[in-house]
């Protein structure tokens, strides 16, 4: 009865979200404003009901009813209950309706600030997250309705995917929703200003926020997307430049160039086109992640279905979202093309060089991800690109953007001169040049060169930017009044880049310093690994909710004295009879120890892992400073006094 | 006069330094290409020698081997039409299963057996890697007509 409640809230959702989107249509058509009264009411209810929907299906997995086939097909009556409200969305279907959740629950905290905004230009907003919302929920009704029921129902459930049962696969796919369809609010801005023919700078001012943030939450996405495959895939790797994390990683990589250019566009009036066109570009890139990951063209653990026809249906969503998108742009975008002038020495130059590096790594990612796809849709061959290229690709890419970040923390607006950025900068540049030299000496090994490039540049990157901050402060009377006077935005800033600092030198640590070696070991068996000793003491059987396990117990020593007890596991899952490695480690900020058992050999004696992995911590720490700093950014009061600014024509119009 | 040659310099650097990005992007590209190989392709030569490739398969039933003492472990994989032996050193995925399809990088031995450097099998029980079942359909399809003909 109440699946049945769920489906139909999701129709009326779909008949609202449908006035969602006409009405603005209807009424900007006729000049009539009374139809665009009632979009943001639309849009709320809306919420509402997915809200509602979204409760109804949660209801079914924690009540095990299994006459759902979504249901059926993962969870069980032996799962725990955490995990069944994870389970929701744990598979395609309901993924989608959180999908979908999250898209209006945007769109509702739009509708709730519209008021600022001239009535035409927030009714087609709201109205452009309408049109998402339609083209979602038709495809979820007609390809992928979690709140079918399969009968006859089965007496238990199929279980959930061991690998995702796991608190860091509870938050991971929310948070990286909100960041993906967080983008939906700057796209829809752009639309609406390309429809409306009105770009001001108040309008930059209005979406940097919502940019802001969705950037922040796909920050922290895919930071824990990354510590999850680190500690629940059982061999300690990070990041595979899989097809999934860069469709995670693209529309990051624009959402950045897109918060930047938005700074220059809000303070300068420049960069206008360019920003339109990047937030057009995110929000596809978006779309085109969700397609990769639910069509089931891409292999992996986030690929729940192979059904041809939901792959042309979003295939088809994409098309007409970014086709659409770009005619529209091509229309109307010259009549923009007006902004804020500017010498080719200056912080917008350096600005717009990071912009357009952005872009081209974005491209190449996209080379790297799409081409073989295309080659076997056409059927001219199976390939696959190696992690070699993107490394290589990545690397190429960063460094230039590393320099040109920090020469733009020291470079003016609008003008300045080389001859006098070089004075002001070559003190940092040494310090940074002697870092990366002492580093590269210090290091053994094939990675020294990038370790030594990579710490210069981080270093680089830190000292411009708290010199930047000390900029801002000196030269006040009262030292701490400045401190408390500086926006929270230069804050946000200094820490958000000090936090891509940190993520550079942790990747090039750890890929410079880390160790890991394969041995079979049995209870009593030692191994020596980069200063530590790892002791296997002793080996036995426990029984979980849902899972028998191997563990071992295994402790680690560094010069006679025991720093660690760790309990690796091989988990074997009842349900799925499907095996799974849970690691032991130790978390450090100086490097994790890392041990997982591989599979049981003869007698007592196991294929094991042990890995050291240096500096490792610092990844995901970088990424959190970054986030961190776009949510202190979002602090800032300006953004909270002057979105009444766009408001202003229309009152003195009215006076 | 000047300004205007100043910036035909800095243009043309721009340029050759774009060229130089993109050659060098697409070299790499090239370099890290792998292609996948069935085992019938394997044996009837068609996959490159000294460079790596990707080759996928069935886990023959009863055909892993492991040498006792170490983490060198030896097995066949097959399309149901010809096989291919693969020696591996260290430790094998979860889902590595004999009669489970994999995949695995790597390149082939001057004596025919594949050394492969690393193996893959997907995270799900039910999983066949797509490039296994292509090759599996396609020798399905290469028998069917003989069948018929007998």
């Amino acid at each position: 009865m109440i699946a049945e409640l769920g489906l139909f809230l999701l129709t009326l959702a779909l008949g609202l979200a449908l006035v969602q989107t006409l009405f603005p249509v209807v009424g900007l058509a006729r000049g009539q404003d009374i139809w665009l009264a009632y979009v943001g009411p639309a849009a709320r209810a809306q919420f509402g009901c997915l809200l509602a929907a979204f409760a109804a299906l949660i209801h079914a997995f924690l009540t095990n009813d299994f006459t759902l086939a979504y249901v059926a097909h993962n969870s069980n009556s032996a799962l725990p209950w955490l995990y069944r409200i994870s389970a929701v969305w744990g598979a395609h279907e309901g993924s989608l309706l959180l999908w979908a959740l999250i898209l209006a629950g945007w769109t509702w905290a739009v509708s709730l600030r519209t008021e600022r905004l001239p009535a035409d230009i927030g009714a087609v907003v709201i109205g452009v997250m309408g049109a998402v919302s339609v083209a979602f929920l038709l495809f979820m009704l007609f390809t992928s309705n979690p709140f079918l029921r399969g009968l006859p129902a089965p007496a238990d459930g199929a279980d959930l995917n061991p690998l995702l049962q796991d608190p860091g696969l509870i938050i991971h796919p929310p948070i990286l929703y909100m960041g993906y369809v967080g983008f939906a609010v700057p796209f829809a801005f752009a639309i609406a200003a390309l429809v409306r023919g009105r770009l001001t700078p108040g309008w930059a001012r209005w979406v940097r926020p919502w940019a802001l943030a969705a950037w922040a939450f796909l920050t922290v996405g895919i930071a824990l997307g990354s510590w999850w495959a680190y500690y629940e895939l059982g061999w300690g790797g990070w990041w595979f430049w899989d097809p999934v994390e860069n469709a995670s990683f693209m529309p990051w990589l624009l959402g950045t160039a897109l918060v930047h250019s938005l700074a220059v566009t809000d303070k300068r009036g420049s960069f206008k086109s360019w920003t339109v066109l990047l937030a057009i570009g995110a929000f596809s890139l978006s779309l085109l992640g969700t397609f990769l990951v639910r069509s089931g063209v891409l292999t992996s653990v986030h690929a729940f279905a192979t059904d041809p026809e939901r792959g042309i249906f979003v295939l088809l969503i994409l098309g007409v979202t970014v086709g659409g998108s770009l005619a529209l742009y091509a229309w109307r975008g010259p009549s923009m093309l007006a902004g804020g002038r500017y010498s080719p020495v200056s912080r917008e130059t350096f600005l717009l060089a990071n912009s357009l590096l952005l872009a081209v790594t974005t491209a190449t990612i996209a080379l790297g991800t799409l081409y073989p796809l295309v080659l076997d849709t056409l059927n001219l061959g199976k390939i696959s690109v190696g992690p070699p290229y993107f490394n290589l690709v990545f690397g190429l890419m960063m460094a230039p953007l590393a320099v040109a970040l920090g020469l733009g923390q020291f470079a003016h607006w609008r003008e300045d001169n080389l001859a006098r950025l070089w004075q002001r900068t070559r003190l940092v540049a040494g310090a940074a040049l002697v870092l990366g030299l002492v580093t590269a000496g210090v290091i053994d090994g094939p990675q020294r060169v990038s370790a030594g490039v990579g710490l210069a540049l981080a270093g680089w990157i830190i000292a411009t930017s708290l010199r930047g901050l000390w900029a801002r402060l000196a030269g006040r009377a009262s030292w701490w009044g400045a401190v408390a006077a500086l926006p929270a935005s230069a804050y946000g800033q200094s820490l958000a880049h000090s936090g891509f600092a940190v993520a550079i030198a942790g990747v090039c640590l750890t890929t410079a310093l880390s160790v890991d070696r394969h041995a079979r070991m049995a209870p009593g068996d030692r191994l020596a690994l980069a200063a530590y000793e790892f002791r296997f003491e002793a080996l036995r059987d426990i029984i979980g909710p849902n899972y028998k396990a191997s563990e071992a117990r295994f402790t680690v020593w560094r010069a006679g004295q025991q720093v660690a007890e760790l309990y690796p596991q091989k988990r074997l899952y009842n349900v799925r009879a499907m095996p799974l490695t849970e690691a032991g480690i130790l978390p450090r900020l100086a490097g994790d120890l890392y041990i997982s058992l591989g599979e049981p050999l003869e007698g007592q004696a196991w294929s094991v892992r042990i890995s050291y992995k240096a500096y490792v911590r610092w990844v995901w720490l970088g990424a959190l400073m970054m986030a961190g700093g776009g949510v202190l950014a979002l602090r800032d009061r300006r953004y909270r006094q002057t979105v009444a600014l766009p408001a202003q024509p229309r009152a003195a119009s009215g006076a | 006069m000047i300004p205007r040659r100043k910036r035909m310099v800095v243009i043309g650097l721009l340029v050759v330094g774009m060229g130089l990005a993109t050659a060098l992007i697409l070299q790499a590209f090239n370099q890290n290409l792998m292609y996948f190989y069935s085992t019938s392709d394997t044996v009837a030569g068609k996959a490159p020698s000294g460079r790596d490739f990707r080759i996928g398969g069935l886990v023959v039933k009863g055909s892993l081997q492991r040498e006792p003492g170490g983490l060198s472990v030896r097995f066949t994989l097959t399309d149901l039409h010809q096989a291919v032996d693969v020696r591996y050193t260290g430790i094998l995925p979860d889902l590595f299963r004999e009669g489970q399809g994999i995949v695995a990088n790597g390149q082939l031995g001057r004596d025919g057996v594949f050394i492969a450097r690393e193996v893959l099998a997907k995270h799900d029980e039910n999983y066949m890697p797509p490039e296994v079942a292509a090759a599996l359909a396609l020798t399905k399809a290469n028998a069917q007509p003989s069948r018929e003909t007998r």
